[in-house]
């Protein structure tokens, strides 16, 4: 069973343009900043959105805008689990897990409603209201409330970022085994790196209503195409043209690289390779830029120092280094990138 | 919470407010032939009225009810100039002097009316001085406020849980009977009490357009109106016990029906 | 304005006068008046207004209506009845300033749709189940009138609607929601949009208005010379033509 979708949905100057493919058993993740499109794609994917295009689901066309066909929202059998889970306020837990199968004309729904409670261990809340229950308890009923029809589609709507931080795990733990036990196909998008890296079989990037990239969470980070994902990845992430030995970067800059090709390229540098001096230091590296301190994060024993320069980047240093450089916002400071720690891919 | 202090002056206005709405109230219950008052109470053109405005009043909550809701899901969907013109038409009662609104009744509904002329030429129906037409006239004016208030409520409800719906499976009844009216429940119980209410104390269209005929339109306001002429201690007690029916709803409702508007 | 009539009335005592030749500013007078004297009472009211006599505004309701509203404390100078029962009360209220005096009588009439499609003959007809037949309330005068007139027949009639002045049941016959109604055979008269069927003398049933000056009222003189006005041949004659008969 697969998912087969070219979407286009324009919207007051917007404009949205994703094909996405995904098959059973596998767990596709939409990453992307806020207002990349995410939530309108997927509310297109269950039929809740204008769109042009194609989509597919199992060899049942659900939408195709060239040959006028539409089926309505409430017969794609796509499960939607929302942001901050929407359950029906005024109906019992187990009423809103009962909904969709008394929807679909199933006896016994409440009974069946009940089992999925209790095998989540949420048995006791059954008869509770929705607005008795906490955050983490009410998105994992919306969970249930969305399996228990067993749709063919599976759509998560940033499934963690309303909850409390300090559960989003034990949720994230719960969501990854449902996930991992649900049949069908699963589309999921968030703007939170963590949930996707967590989540994710495969990760499809979304900017500004186009995929900027796509593939599983390593190949993506590994190699990342965007300012977003370098963020998300952790890494530097600089464009530029290369000439054999270096490439040439905006405003005149020039960073040394090993092996750089030719043409228009990426280059990533991790925070590590980045080392920080007080003064200019006398040695082999050839990519030696003066900058001032920008702002730094504590990360246990290690900080980030971003530093503004000809070359702006994130150095990795740890607290003793720190301590001793004695470094302070608006600080000046030389950074040394060894041209082999640089790494090249073309863009 | 420590707030600013309310200066005299609001206070003052304040005061004088409170005073025009006291003071209309004490003179009615002051003035009250309370020695009187039972056998007022039981006097048959009280009772008459008093059952004839009850009556009334519910049928045209009920239809008010059956076609405004509908009329306010039409309404909540819709946007720019045609929900302008929509609304207006809709709330156009409200503004309308009650004996022009009967005038606009007769007009339509008359035996030369609009529709009237057909229904008396082609069934011989004929619907002014009826029950029918104080019901009507009666639907009329109050009608607005219950789809004012029920359209408030559709527009502030989150079309999420509609979405969520029907991504279950619901169709569109099981999403309007299940979901939708259910919660918008809060919105039609308001409406519904004001426009009771209005609907309860509707006295120009009905003269107007249904008469005046004791047991068949002589509904409590007109009742009162005669009798203020001719008897004015029945006036003061049925104005009364309208009185105390009315608070009753608006207590009853504790502040609830502000939301709606 | 009040001071410059105070400046003409003072400069005129005297013979040393200016603003004599000023023209006199006509009092203002209120006229509470019986729905049935509009026509005759608004013509009145010009001729009043030509001779700069007064300058009447007039309050036209249901003659019930009149008298809780002057009961209540209603301002006025004149108050014209349409039966002498409304008039005592207000006598025995002690609202009225010396005698009221007749000034008019008024016939009932059976006012029907131009043409008189119904084909309605008698006060017998208006016992028909197919017509709607609309009558004043019985607090009204021409409502009581019409119960006797109706008795005097003997004839029951189960009306569609009990009006507050007798205008309104002529307004609903015009308007074509009544088949029928009791009126004033002024009303008739001075309707145009009706016709009317006459009723016979043993069964009708005359009307008496009287009218009188109000004990409040701040200008008596003026409210006399209204009064006189309707009692002279000219008023009268109006009073005629709109269909009374005279005092």
């Amino acid at each position: 069973m697969t998912l087969e979708a070219a979407v286009r949905v324009r919207r007051n100057g917007f404009m949205l343009e994703v094909t996405l493919t995904a098959a059973a058993g596998e767990t596709v993740a939409v990453l992307g900043p806020n207002g990349a499109g995410k939530t309108t794609l997927l509310r297109a994917l269950a039929g809740l959105e204008d769109m042009e295009g194609r989509v597919v689901l199992d060899g049942e066309v659900l939408e195709d805008t060239a040959q006028g066909l539409f089926v309505p929202a409430e017969r794609r059998h796509a499960g939607l689990v929302f942001q901050d889970h929407v359950l029906f306020p005024h109906l019992s837990v187990v009423d809103n897990v009962a909904f969709g199968l008394r929807a679909q004309g199933r006896t016994q729904a409440g009974a069946v409603a009940r089992g999925w409670l209790d095998e989540a261990g949420l048995g006791d809340r059954a008869d509770a209201l929705p607005r008795e229950l906490s955050g983490g308890q009410a998105q994992r009923v919306a969970l249930l409330r969305a399996l228990a029809t067993e749709p063919k589609l599976l759509l998560l709507d940033e499934p963690l970022s309303s909850l409390d931080v300090s559960i989003r795990a034990e949720v994230r733990r719960e969501l990854t085994r449902r996930l991992a036990a649900f049949s069908g196909v699963r589309v999921l998008v968030t703007h939170d790196p963590l949930e996707a890296m967590a989540l994710a079989d495969r990760l499809v990037v979304l900017e500004q209503g186009s995929v900027v990239q796509s593939g599983t969470p390593d190949e993506v980070t590994s190699r990342p195409r965007s300012r977003f994902v370098a963020d998300l990845a952790g890494v530097n992430l600089v464009r530029g043209h290369a000439r054999g030995d270096h490439i040439g970067l905006a405003g005149d800059a020039s960073l040394a690289a090993a092996d750089a090709g030719e043409g228009d390229v990426y280059a990533v540098i991790h925070p590590r390779a980045v080392a920080l001096y007080r003064s200019r230091p006398d040695g082999s590296p050839r990519n030696v830029w003066h900058g001032q301190v920008e702002s730094f994060d504590l990360q246990g024993d290690r900080v980030r120092v971003r530093v503004k320069g000809p070359v702006p980047l994130v150095a990795e240093v740890t607290r003793g280094g720190m301590r001793e450089l004695g470094l302070s916002a608006g600080a000046g400071v030389w950074m040394v990138v060894k041209a082999t720690e640089v790494s090249v891919y073309p863009a | 919470m420590r707030r600013a202090r309310i200066p005299t002056a609001i206070g003052v206005l304040a005061g004088l407010g409170l005073l025009l709405f006291l003071l209309p109230l004490a003179g009615l219950i002051v003035r009250a032939p309370w020695n009187q008052a039972l056998v007022e109470l039981t006097d048959p053109t009280t009772t008459t009225a008093l059952g004839l405005s009850i009556f009334c009043s519910l049928t045209a909550t009920a239809i008010a009810l059956v076609l405004g809701i509908p009329l306010a899901m039409i309404l909540a969907r819709t946007r720019g100039t045609l929900r302008n013109v929509l609304r207006a038409l809709t709330t156009l009662p409200m503004v309308l002097p009650p004996v022009v609104g009967g005038v606009a009744l007769l007009l339509a509904f008359g035996r030369r009316g609009l529709v009237g002329s057909l229904l008396y030429q082609a069934l011989g129906i004929q619907i002014p001085f009826t029950t029918a037409a104080a019901v009507m006239a009666e639907t009329f004016v109050a009608m607005p406020f219950l789809v004012i208030a029920v359209e408030a409520g559709l527009r502030s409800l989150d079309h999420r849980y509609e979405e969520a719906a029907r991504s279950l499976g619901a169709g569109y009844w099981r999403v309007l009977t299940r979901v939708t009216l259910p919660l918008l429940r809060p919105a039609i119980f308001s409406g519904a009490v004001l426009c009771w209410a209005r609907a309860l104390g509707e006295f120009g269209a009905t003269i107007t357009f249904a008469g005046n005929f004791p047991g068949r339109t002589q509904t409590v306001p007109i009742a009162v109106y005669l009798a203020l002429e001719t008897k004015p201690e029945a006036a003061i007690t049925l104005s009364l016990i309208l009185l105390v029916v009315s608070a009753a709803i608006l207590v009853g409702m504790r502040g609830r029906w502000l939301g709606a508007l | 304005m009040a001071m410059f009539m105070l400046a003409a009335l003072a400069g005129c005592g005297r013979g040393d006068c200016l603003e004599c030749n000023v023209p006199k500013m006509p009092t203002p007078l209120t006229i509470f008046a019986a729905s049935s004297l509009k026509p005759a009472f608004d013509k009145l009211g010009e001729v009043a207004r030509e001779r700069q006599a007064a300058a009447p505004t007039f309050n036209y309701a249901g003659t019930q209506t009149l008298v809780s509203q002057l009961v209540q404390g209603a301002p006025g100078d004149v108050f014209a009845s349409a039966d002498t029962a409304h008039m005592t009360q207000l006598q025995t209220a002690g609202l009225i300033s010396g005698q009221p005096t007749l000034f008019a009588h008024n016939k009932l009439e059976i006012a029907v749709a131009k043409g008189n499609p119904k084909g309605i003959h008698t006060l017998a007809d208006l016992a028909r189940p197919d017509l709607v037949v609309v009558l004043a309330d019985q607090s009204v005068p021409a409502g009581k009138y019409a119960q006797q007139a109706l008795a005097k027949a003997g004839v029951t009639v189960r009306p569609a609607s009990y009006e507050q002045q007798v205008t309104g049941v002529l307004s609903k016959v015009a308007l074509g929601e009544a088949d029928a109604g009791i009126v004033y055979v002024s009303d008739i008269v001075t309707s145009g949009h009706v016709d009317g069927i006459a009723i016979p003398e043993a069964q009708n049933v005359i009307a008496d208005y009287p009218i009188a000056v109000l004990k409040q009222s701040h200008a008596p003189g003026p409210a006399e010379d209204f009064i006189s006005l309707i009692l002279s041949a000219e008023g009268q004659a109006i009073l005629r033509a709109a269909g009374f008969e005279g005092a």
